[in-house]
């Protein structure tokens, strides 16, 4: 004889015998075993009544029972028909008791039989589940069954709500509680025309992708005009306001596409408006800045696992003076050689870059690197229908920060006004005492650094591989040339503009076409205004 | 370009009334008038800054106007047209700075100035002819460069340089010639036998020199234009313009 | 006309390139296998696809060397007229596809497509598509070249543009909607005008073409460079501004070079695709361009002999390279681009001819400044 057997032999006994209070639960394990037997040896509409019935208890130990059933452990014994859990263990069934969840022994597969459920059955059991347990003191678990109660629209349910909406103290829960309340009188023929109305009215108030399919799913053939008018009126409201969202969502991620041009063009507006040099190893110097950060977080894993958390802030000075390094190397070793001729720059700059990424190709290897995202940077925060992550967020704060940052060095610093003093006029600057060399030199290193900043950023949302330059370097000089050289607010209104504008055209357009567009449209931009947006103008620029 | 021949607004061969031109709010140009005769040699002096190469600009297309009249020949309105355009009109043009081909021969920058049909598909096919070698020979002659002949135009010093250039300018067989501080860069001698080269030409041509040079004009020996932030402070010979106090004040004396 | 086109260096050029067509050839058909001076018939088509690239540099150079006009883009051009060939090679496969489709080639298939795009139509027939592979990067260049020289960009901004027109069709070739095979671009040819494309007579065929298509494309720019009209692109080059003074539209011949170049550059892409089997958007990538360059750089711009020599050092030695130390190439590569522009600014070439023209801009020692506005 099971535990099981023994302990529905003990139960019969003690029901005569114990204190109200567990003749009612013993009473009611007693009749959600009565009902429950219905599954032994049903057909599926056996077993969808037998779900039902079970649910209309209203018990919560009914929602294990279904629980099991939907997920497939719910057998009978073949010799006595008793039902119980049963999980797999090679050979063997593991056996568990059915109200309890206790281990209880185990029996051969073939002494077994699954009550089995097709995928109609399963999304019934879902919804009578959370109908179930509308009132269990988890949150977490009326979270998700209000939702459910939601999606199935089960008049059954109305009255477990009703009381689940008094006890309820969470606001917010209680108002999903008065939606899935809603969803179910709209669909619900019998229930007075107000009280239908009212519900179109929340329903609408919930907004969202659910609420339009709610709206549009929930009334029947025979609602009443009246009805159906208002819901039309809901949902047109509704997809207004989606669309609104959309919008927002679509500025979001063009804000956030736009920090990342900025980013990797900031540098580049740096070396290219400033100074006049193409550098094509900008990318390059981006990726150092990337592996800097692998780099970081490696020594971290290794040493000190504690200081994870710090990782990004420990390789930004590391990545800004590691690009910066290379930058003046560059400009000192290649570059200032070859002023005054912007191609052969161009031509040589691209040669150091194939060169940078085949030596980082050669100590890292081909492959992506794993860069680790900080708890700081990882999650999402929602803002209605905005989902809004937080490695995009940080990473749009940091490139408005790192441009501010630059503004001011160029502006307020004694290097920036040598630096731009020796753009404006190179050979007075010198007769004044500027170190043009060192100079040239800084400015190409502060370009240089700036990359590198972006490249810690950068290792957030993208792969770092050797590669990873080059995927940048045609739209950081699109967003250069677009925003208009020599000029920081050029590149700021560039980037912008640009990752705005691909984010609108991606939906119409797709990812891939809406970037052509994009370098299509800048192409024919430039045939208006061959120096861009923020145009530097005078004689210097056209000799 | 000039749909038949409009009537003439003025038998001046350039014209500019009210010109004016701004850069980003600064007023480079400012109401200038100034008229020259066909054959006519003039000479326009002024401070840096005053607009001089500006209004070349203006007048060689180079610069669109923002108001004012331009009209070249009287009929055909200068700002509708580009510096190419300005050039097949007979306007030519030398820079304040000595511009010359220097990887072509002095013979090839003279060739390519020539007066000929400047097609894509006349150049593809043009052989030199006789006529025009000879005319090469004779301004070789002229700006005596002929043992430069092919020397290329980058190793000539600085003076050959902007004799070079004037040479092609006479190549063009311009009507008009804007010349801008030819004398920059020359020694005395050369400086004299430019401002004599300059007045053999004007009479066949009309002749718009620039220049600081006191000497210079004073050898030009022809009518002066004094401009002054943009705008006509004087006109006349160059001994009365300067009597004038105002152009004491701001240019010559001081 | 075009006898007098011709120096000392074009025809030296010329016979050497006549030996090597003869040769080549020969080592390979007239030889048995296994004997010394056998030459294996890949060898044939690698030397082939040399060929193109010198063609594309010489192509090049006639824009970047004479006009200063630096084309990062017209690798672009070069797989247009690659994709055109493609395109006839994939109808002339007719029903031996792998899913024996009379008309469709296999990719349409396999796209579940039921009938062939507008723009597949005519090049079943040769002519059409040969025609095309010089029409359609034309049209192209002339439509870029209008909107750009019109507008005057130039300089560095023009070299941006152009490398963002060859990543756009790159872009635009990766997506299968396109119709040209997407990712994998037009492979699996089988023959050309009834000639198995795996013959070895083929690839001698091809190779003699191509060494053909060399020495006319060289001979047409020999033609241009000399005319008066090559005068007035080297004045274009060297100061824009005076040009336009003296009354040349720059912008028309610009244009005139631009397209010339770009459908010089289609046909070296028609040569090319069938001797390597394959063409695909990686073609359009910016690298592949800027190679280019760095070939016509290395070579001596300005020359053309120079640009068909540089591509020819550089193929070669890619090929070598990346056979014997594959993780080298690129060092070398980079190398190659820094130690051409600081050291060679006139390549090859130019160290021979010491004392011929200098160019304004290539620097007379090395501490040349900026220039001052
Ligand atoms: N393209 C331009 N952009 C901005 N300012 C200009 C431009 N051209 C001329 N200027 C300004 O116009 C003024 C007149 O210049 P310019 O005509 O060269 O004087 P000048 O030749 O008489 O010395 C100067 O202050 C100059 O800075
Ligand atoms: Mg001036």
């Amino acid at each position: 004889m099971t535990r099981l057997h023994r302990l529905i032999i003990l139960a019969v006994l003690c029901l005569g015998i114990t204190s109200t209070a567990s003749t009612a639960a013993v009473a009611d394990e007693i009749s959600l075993r009565e009902i429950a037997a219905g599954f032994v040896d049903a057909n599926f509409s056996g077993v969808s009544e037998t779900a039902q019935a079970l649910a209309e208890t209203g018990d919560p130990a009914a929602a294990v029972i279904l629980q099991a059933l939907r997920e497939g452990r719910l057998h009978w014994m073949k010799s006595d028909e008793a039902l119980l859990i049963a999980d797999r263990d090679g050979r063997e069934m593991r056996l568990f008791d059915l109200f309890s969840e206790e281990p209880a022994g185990t029996a051969r597969r073939r002494d077994l039989s699954k009550v089995t459920v097709n995928n109609a059955i399963r999304n019934q059991v879902d919804g009578l589940i959370g109908g179930l347990t509308l009132l269990s003191p988890d949150p977490e678990a009326r979270r998700s069954a209000v939702t459910a109660v939601f999606e199935r629209r089960d008049p059954a349910f109305l009255e477990t709500l009703d009381q689940a909406i008094e006890q309820e103290e969470d606001a917010r829960l209680r108002a999903l509680m008065e939606e899935a309340r809603a969803a179910i009188l709209l669909a619900d023929d019998g229930a007075p025309l107000e009280a239908r109305l009212a519900a179109v009215a929340t329903i609408e108030a919930r907004g969202g992708q659910d609420a339009l399919s709610t709206l549009a799913a929930a009334l029947s053939e025979d609602a009443p005009p009246a009805l159906v008018d208002a819901a039309a009126e809901a949902r047109a409201a509704v997809e207004a306001r989606l669309k609104m969202w959309g919008y927002a969502q679509n500025v979001w991620q063009g804000l956030s596409l736009g920090s990342v041009l900025l980013l990797a063009a900031i540098g580049l507006a740096i070396t290219f408006g400033v100074m006049g040099v193409i550098n094509m190893a900008h990318g390059e110097l981006v990726m150092l800045g990337a592996y800097t950060t692998f780099f970081v977080q490696e020594i971290i894993r290794t040493s000190a696992p504690g200081l994870f958390e710090w990782s990004l802030l420990i390789a930004l000075p590391l990545a800004f003076l590691v690009s910066g390094g290379v930058g003046v190397l560059i400009e000192r070793g290649v570059v200032r050689w070859l002023y005054g001729r912007p191609l052969e720059t161009l031509l040589a700059t691209w040669g150091i870059s194939l060169i940078l990424q085949q030596t980082v190709r050669t100590i890292f290897g081909p492959n992506n690197r794993e860069v680790g995202n900080p708890d700081w940077m990882s999650g999402a925060m929602h803002l209605g229908e905005l989902t809004i992550t937080y490695n995009r967020l940080w990473i749009i704060v940091f490139a408005l920060a790192v441009f501010a940052l630059l503004l001011l060095v160029l502006r307020h610093t004694p290097i920036g006004l040598q630096m731009r003093a020796v753009t404006q006029n190179r050979a007075m600057a010198a007769d004044m005492g500027v170190r043009t060399g060192w100079v040239d030199a800084m400015t190409f290193g502060l370009g240089a650094g700036v990359a590198g900043l972006a490249g810690v950023a950068l290792s957030q949302i993208d792969n770092v591989s050797p590669n990873l330059g080059q995927s940048y370097i045609v739209d950081s000089f699109m967003v250069v040339v677009f925003g208009g050289a020599g000029n920081l607010w050029g590149a700021l209104a560039g980037a912008f503009t640009l990752g705005i504008a691909n984010k609108f055209l991606e939906p119409v357009a797709g990812a891939v076409l809406a970037k052509i567009l994009v370098l299509v449209f800048i192409i024919l931009f430039i045939q208006k205004r061959p120096r861009g947006l923020f145009a530097v103008r005078g004689r210097a620029v056209e000799a | 370009m000039s749909p038949g021949p409009a009537p003439r607004a003025t038998s001046a061969l350039l014209y500019l009334d009210g010109v004016s031109k701004s850069f980003d709010g600064f007023r480079a140009i400012n109401g200038l008038s100034f008229i020259v005769e066909p054959g006519e040699l003039h000479a326009v002096i002024g401070p840096n800054g005053a607009g001089k190469t500006t209004m070349m600009d203006i007048v060689t297309g180079k610069t669109k106007p923002d108001e004012g009249t331009v009209l070249w020949d009287g009929r055909v309105d200068l700002a509708q047209i580009d510096e190419a355009g300005s050039a097949r009109l007979g306007i030519g043009r030398k820079f304040q700075k000595p511009t010359v081909f220097e990887t072509h021969s002095v013979e090839d920058n003279l060739l390519l100035a020539l007066n000929a049909d400047r097609g894509v598909f006349a150049t593809l096919f043009a052989t030199l002819s006789a006529a025009q070698a000879t005319r090469i020979d004779d301004l070789l002659a002229l700006v005596r460069l002929e043992d430069r002949r092919h020397t290329l135009a980058g190793g000539l010093s600085h003076g050959q340089k902007q004799w070079l250039e004037i040479g092609m300018l006479l190549a063009q067989d311009p009507k008009l010639l804007l010349v801008d501080e030819p004398a920059a860069g020359m020694t005395d001698d050369e400086t004299m036998r430019t401002a004599q080269l300059l007045r053999d030409i004007a009479g066949d041509h009309a002749v718009v020199v620039v220049e600081h040079d006191m000497a210079f004009v004073q050898a030009l020996d022809c009518c002066v234009t004094v401009l002054h932030q943009g705008t006509v402070l004087a006109d006349g010979s160059l001994a009365h313009v300067s009597a004038v106090p105002a152009v004491i004040d701001v240019y010559l004396g001081r | 006309m075009s006898l007098r086109a011709l120096d000392r260096r074009s025809w030296v050029f010329l016979g050497l390139l006549f030996i090597i067509v003869v040769a080549v050839p020969l080592a390979n058909l007239a030889t048995a296998p296994g004997s010394w001076a056998h030459l294996p018939s890949f060898a044939v088509s690698l030397f082939g696809k040399y060929l193109c690239y010198a063609l594309l540099a010489v192509a090049l150079d006639l824009v970047w060397g004479y006009c200063g006009i630096l084309s990062l883009g017209h690798g672009a051009f070069f797989a247009l007229g690659g994709y055109a060939m493609g395109m006839h090679l994939m109808r002339e496969i007719g029903p031996r596809g792998v899913y024996g489709d009379p008309v469709l080639p296999d990719f349409m298939v396999f796209l579940n497509w039921d009938h062939l795009p507008w723009f597949w139509h005519g090049f079943d027939m040769f002519w059409f598509a040969l025609a095309m592979t010089m029409i359609v990067p034309g049209v192209l260049a002339f439509v870029f070249g209008w909107l750009a020289f019109r507008s005057r960009v130039t300089g560095v901004y023009l070299s941006i543009i152009t490398q963002a027109l060859t990543y756009a069709l790159m872009l635009a070739f990766f997506r299968n909607e396109m119709g040209f095979g997407g990712n994998n671009g037009l492979t699996d040819f089988k023959d050309v005008l009834g000639f198995d494309l795996q013959s070895d007579a083929t690839r001698a065929g091809l190779f003699v073409l191509s060494g053909l298509a060399l020495a006319l494309g060289f001979i047409l720019c020999r033609v241009i460079v000399t005319s008066k009209a090559g005068k007035v692109l080297v004045a274009v080059r060297d100061a824009e501004s005076r040009t336009r003074f003296l009354g040349y539209r720059v912008e028309s011949y610009k244009l005139f070079v631009f397209t010339v170049s770009a459908m010089l550059a289609g046909l070296a892409g028609a040569l090319y695709t069938p001797q390597v089997g394959i063409i695909n958007p990686s073609e359009f990538s910016p690298a592949n361009s800027i190679e280019i360059v760095i070939m016509v750089a290395l070579g001596g711009r300005g020359t053309l002999v120079g640009a068909a020599l540089g591509a020819i050092v550089v193929g070669a030695a890619n090929t070598l390279l990346t056979g014997w130390f594959p993780d080298f190439w690129l060092f070398v590569l980079g190398g190659l681009f820094v130690a051409v522009t600081l050291f060679m600014p006139r390549g090859i070439l130019g160290v021979f001819d010491r004392g011929g023209p200098v160019r304004p801009g290539a620097p007379a020692g090395l501490a040349l400044r900026r220039k001052e506005a």
